[in-house]
């Protein structure tokens, strides 16, 4: 004991030695454990009405989706340390442009691409305000996510856009492969390409040494500024593709799809582990976050309370869970 | 003079701010292998030199060759192909990443072009370790290590990237006693594989004990360049000050008995897990200084007195009332200066005069509202009687060196006239100029009647200006001792790590 006191700084002295590397545990796996005392919660109360089945967890999945891509693009960028507010509208930015495009008549996959590409436009408008002109994320995206969900608004006076492509509704939206619904095979897809990219790739570990000290990073010849600007193209094409699976999954497109999406990826990606000021992520941390968040919504609906007192509920889970997991800060 | 075998050869270098010329040629030689000493106060030009070899300035006249060989040196990125490395004061590592990832960063072996090779990074990381004489595990979060392994990390960085040249910037300021050992352990294996190193402190025992030669800076230009062993301390602070001012240095015993009540009394106090009963008092107008290891519970005793920390028993009390909470510890009358002053010391960013006038608003209040006006004037007197070296109160204190920020933290506690005021490392990374200004006004404050609580990892401080000294080991105080019964600093050395002051001895002598 002695020794190691002696190797530790002063920061880690101030914890508790003696349970402090079982606590750093539970810490930093803690939605796993919050998301199994939610399933035995809702399993004792509400198992028998339906929470308990397969075709209830697929749903789940399958509804969260959407909130899984946007999270683990939010990953990458929080681990960056920066932050993207304006996923929500941008979400919705992606569907419109894809209906209108499927309307126009230019075919699902150009509508896509179309689509794909709003992101990624707004993603790299974002990465300039924050690497080039050094505005905070918070405030560029901020901004953003108002401007976008106005122009939203704006394209097709709020109403609702119909699409009507079989191919589009069926990939993006109720298809089915081998039984498993399209929107579980997209999101599990990309968890996967997420967690290969953040902790296997060059791209991933600048991320994480971008976020964790920059100057540090910048020192070593990381181009800081090129990989925040990276990550929030890709928040902003992650975002669109959500927008694409709102689209497919309704079979219309509107303007308030992904209305607090922001809120619920980022309290999936800081459920995960993720450190709020950057530099260490876990992509399947958040893909259990954002399922642990799908899972409670289910819940609460089968519990048959109406919507403002699942949202007071849900955000008071919420709270809770990022209390407990909450790393001291650096 | 020639030099033997240089491998760095700086000639005639010259830089200027604007009009302010802040080196003015410039002439450093580093001989291969040899560990040489930069020394100067602040704003000396040390720093300026040191980026420019790194290639942060650049230079305005002059030539730098390496080997002999003409090299430029125009970013970071040509210092570090020429095989210069800066081991930084301020650790320029990732900390939510591993040992091994550090190492490499951004310079990852790989597997094809985007996938990782941890494992190669491990073994090489393991090899560089071994290097260095150090069994570090290369997985471990470098957030876990302490001040001494990350610098370790540091410098296996540098060497994994062929350094040949390692330029350390007071590198044992935030380190234990232990892990000095350990670093100058690893500066001498460094040195006798033929790698040279630029070595800056300001700690003059370390220069003389690891340092071959020294070269001291001072406005701009060089004023020596010597072995260390013709030198000797006095005359090296004069060649850095320019005159004999060692006075502020030398430790007068001030003949005082101090029979009044303490303002201070510490009873039986522990502090998990670390502090163990620890009792003594303060005196006013009383300097006691409080020597002990890093890790011997210091800071946390001062935390504690302050009110930061809640002992688990045992009391603390200020002039008889008990200290709780730090509303308590200030209303009594008590005032820390704590031993990281950038990030507790002061709020960086703003002005000197509102990190003067942070403690004292209530002073400073008209009616509901703050008032500049009054502020003005507390603020000039103490920017004066403490030589505060800035354009004007409104300055950033963020711009100002690190003597002059560590005198606006001790200088805005005194416009509360404390009682007691509690100094946690007051001159790291404080230049000798500064250091003596700072132990001037402590003797000042004294003399007015304030107790003063000081804690140093330096042991000479600490004699030059105790009454008393607290012998802190493993968390108990095992030694409470006139400073007149102390002959010498290896005694206090040796004390701090358990073994005692035979104070008898003395008390036949006096």
């Amino acid at each position: 004991m002695q020794s190691k006191a002696i190797s530790l700084t002063e920061r880690d002295m101030q914890r508790r030695f003696d349970i402090g590397q079982v606590l750093g545990f539970v810490q930093d796996h803690s939605v796993y454990f919050f998301f199994a005392a939610v399933i035995a919660f809702f399993a004792v109360t509400i198992g028998d009405n339906g929470f308990l089945s397969v075709t209830n967890f697929f749903n789940i999945a399958r509804t969260t989706a959407m909130i899984s891509i946007v999270a683990f693009a939010m990953t990458f960028v929080i681990a960056s340390g920066e932050l993207d507010l304006s996923v929500g509208s941008v979400c919705a930015l992606s569907a419109l442009t894809c209906g209108m495009a499927i309307e126009a008549g230019t075919g699902w996959f150009v509508a896509v691409i179309l689509a794909l590409l709003s992101g990624l436009v707004i993603g790299a408008v974002n990465g300039f305000f924050v690497t080039r002109i050094r505005i905070p994320s918070f405030l560029v995206t901020l901004g953003m996510l108002q401007l976008i969900r106005g122009v939203d608004m704006r394209v097709t006076y709020t109403n609702p856009v119909a699409i009507a492509d079989k191919t589009f509704n069926s990939l993006f939206g109720s298809g089915k492969l081998y039984g498993i619904p399209s929107l579980i095979i997209w999101s599990v897809v990309f968890a996967l390409i997420g967690h290969v990219v953040l902790k296997y790739t060059t791209f991933g570990r600048q991320v994480l040494a971008t976020g964790g000290n920059r100057v540090a990073a910048e020192y070593s010849g990381v181009r800081t500024s090129n990989v925040k600007f990276c990550v929030f193209m890709i928040s902003g094409v992650a975002a669109a593709l959500a927008g694409l699976l709102y689209s497919g999954m309704m079979q219309t497109a509107r303007f308030n799809y992904g209305e607090g999406l922001e809120l619920s990826a980022i309290a999936a990606v800081i459920l995960g582990g993720t450190s709020l000021f950057g530099g260490k992520a876990s992509i399947i941390g958040t893909f259990a976050g954002a399922l642990m968040i799908g899972t409670i919504n289910n819940g609460l609906i089968i519990m048959g309370l109406d919507v403002s007192e699942q949202m007071i509920v849900a955000g008071a889970i919420i709270i809770l869970a990022v209390a407990f997991a909450r790393k001291p800060s650096h | 003079m020639v030099d033997r075998d240089p491998i760095l050869e700086m000639r005639n270098v010259e830089k200027s701010f604007g009009a302010i010329p802040v080196l003015r040629k410039v002439n450093f030689t580093l001989r291969r292998g040899e560990v040489h000493a930069l020394m100067g106060g602040n704003g000396a030009g040390k720093s300026t030199l040191m980026k420019i070899l790194t290639g942060v300035y650049l230079k305005d006249s002059g030539s730098i060759s390496i080997e002999s060989r003409p090299v430029a040196i125009a970013s970071p990125n040509d210092a570090k192909r020429a095989g210069i490395a800066m081991i930084f004061q301020e650790f320029s590592l990732v900390p939510t990443l591993t040992v091994a990832q550090n190492i490499f960063l951004n310079r990852e072996p790989r597997k094809g072009s985007f996938f990782l090779n941890d494992r190669a990074a491990r073994k090489m990381a393991r090899a560089v370790l071994q290097d260095l004489g150090e069994d570090l595990d290369p997985d471990t979060p470098v957030s876990e290590l302490s001040a001494g392994m990350m610098q370790m990390v540091e410098i296996a960085k540098a060497l994994s990237q062929n350094a040949k040249i390692l330029i350390m910037d007071e590198p044992t300021a935030s380190l234990s006693e232990h892990e000095t050992r350990t670093l100058f352990k690893i500066v001498r294996r460094l040195k006798a594989a033929g790698i040279s190193i630029v070595y800056i402190s300001h700690r003059m025992a370390e220069i003389f004990e690891l340092c071959d030669r020294v070269t001291v800076l001072r406005d701009g230009e060089i004023k020596i360049t010597q072995d260390c062993k013709n030198l000797t301390i006095p005359e090296l602070v004069d060649h850095m000050l320019g005159s004999s001012s060692a006075s502020a240095f030398a430790w007068q015993d001030r003949q005082i008995v101090f029979s009044d009540a303490p303002v201070l009394k510490v009873s039986n106090v522990c502090l998990p897990p670390r502090v163990r009963d620890v009792s003594f008092d303060v005196h006013p107008g009383e300097i006691v200084g409080l020597a002990g290891l890093m890790g011997s519970g210091r800071t946390e005793i001062a935390e504690a007195i302050f009110g930061r920390r809640a002992p688990t028993s045992g009391a603390i009390a200020i002039d008889g009332k008990p200290i709780a909470r730090q509303r308590d510890a200030i209303a009594a009358g008590v005032a820390l200066v704590p031993e990281d002053r950038r990030r507790m010391g002061l709020v960086l960013d703003h002005s000197v005069q509102s990190n003067i006038m942070l403690p004292n608003l209530d002073l400073f209040r008209r009616g509901a509202f703050v008032s500049d006006g009054n502020a003005a004037d507390v603020v000039r007197k103490m920017i004066d009687r403490f030589q505060i070296k800035t354009d004007s109160p409104a300055k950033v204190s963020r711009l100002l060196s690190g003597g002059n920020q560590q005198k606006i933290v001790i200088s805005k506690w005194l416009a509360r006239k404390p009682r007691l005021l509690i100094l946690d490392e007051p001159t790291i990374g404080v230049d000798i100029g500064a250091k003596g200004e700072i132990t001037t006004q402590i003797r000042e404050l004294a003399k007015a009647g304030t107790a003063i609580l000081i804690i140093s990892s330096e042991l000479e401080e600490l004699l030059a200006v105790s009454d008393r000294l607290l012998i802190l080991h493993d968390g108990r105080i095992v030694q409470d001792i006139q400073r007149r019964d102390v002959q010498s600093e290896e005694e206090l050395h040796h004390a701090v790590q358990g073994h005692l002051i035979d104070r008898t001895r003395h008390a036949t002598a006096v």
